[in-house]
């Protein structure tokens, strides 16, 4: 189980390989990365704000929790925080386990703690103008996340 | 006792600074946002709706009406958004 916090910009397909070199008697292996989006293509930058120390542990805790409740053998999450631009990489989770679908739900539970309940925030800041607006967490996220307790 | 407060993303930008160590006897966290916005108007616009504020204390995401026996850090935030 790794799990990566940083400013600095990462290698996704470099990441995979080492994963699946590290996962390679597992069998199943799903991967998912998160890009700056620029739906108006008028945005600047995103800004990523985290609560250090807070972040890591909420992060192992989630990863660790996954592990157990989809049977996986590895899981890799690396989130930055800081200045990202449209089209940068903010994230990925990459799951492995025997079998295909406890990777590819493992890696959807990951994704929906990851979105509500670590402490990143992250602030829209378009293209002139001098302050951006902080993204409102989401009603669906919330309902996603209600889901797995079900 | 001293808390070290911390504050994140608009609620940093209201109150005017991330970090501060404060001298309170609140015994809750409830108890201790009365506290802060008596002190400026920063802090009455941060906690204006509690509704959209989370608290994490010692670093563990509570409710509003937990102690602060014996606790050290105490962090205000929005609503998260990784991912």
């Amino acid at each position: 189980m790794i799990v990566r916090v940083q400013n600095a910009a990462f290698d996704f397909s470099e990441e995979v390989n080492l994963f699946q070199a590290a996962a390679k008697y597992s069998g199943a292996i799903v991967t998912f990365s998160g890009i700056v989006r620029d739906d108006r293509r008028d945005l600047d930058y995103m800004l990523i704000e985290h609560y250090p120390g807070m972040t890591e542990s909420a992060l192992e805790k989630f990863s660790a929790a996954s592990k157990v409740k989809f049977d996986l053998e590895h899981v890799l999450v690396i989130h930055r925080f800081g200045v990202l631009r449209p089209g940068e990489t903010i994230m990925m989770v990459a799951t492995a386990s025997k079998h295909r679908k406890d990777a590819f739900s493992g890696a959807d539970y990951l994704m929906d703690y990851l979105k509500s309940r670590a402490p990143f925030w992250k602030k829209e800041v378009v293209l002139g103008q001098p302050d951006g607006a902080w993204v409102d967490a989401t009603v669906t996220d919330e309902i996603a996340l209600k889901a797995w307790s079900n | 006792m001293k808390l070290n407060l911390l504050y994140f993303a608009w609620l940093r930008e209201r109150i005017g600074r991330g970090h501060e160590i404060i001298e309170t006897d609140a015994e809750t966290v409830t108890d201790l946002i009365a506290e802060l916005i008596l002190r400026d108007p920063g802090y009455e616009a941060a906690f204006e709706d509690i509704s959209s504020v989370r608290v994490a204390v010692d670093q563990n995401l509570v409710g509003f009406s937990t102690s602060l026996a014996s606790v050290k850090e105490v962090a205000f935030f929005p609503p998260m958004t990784g991912g």
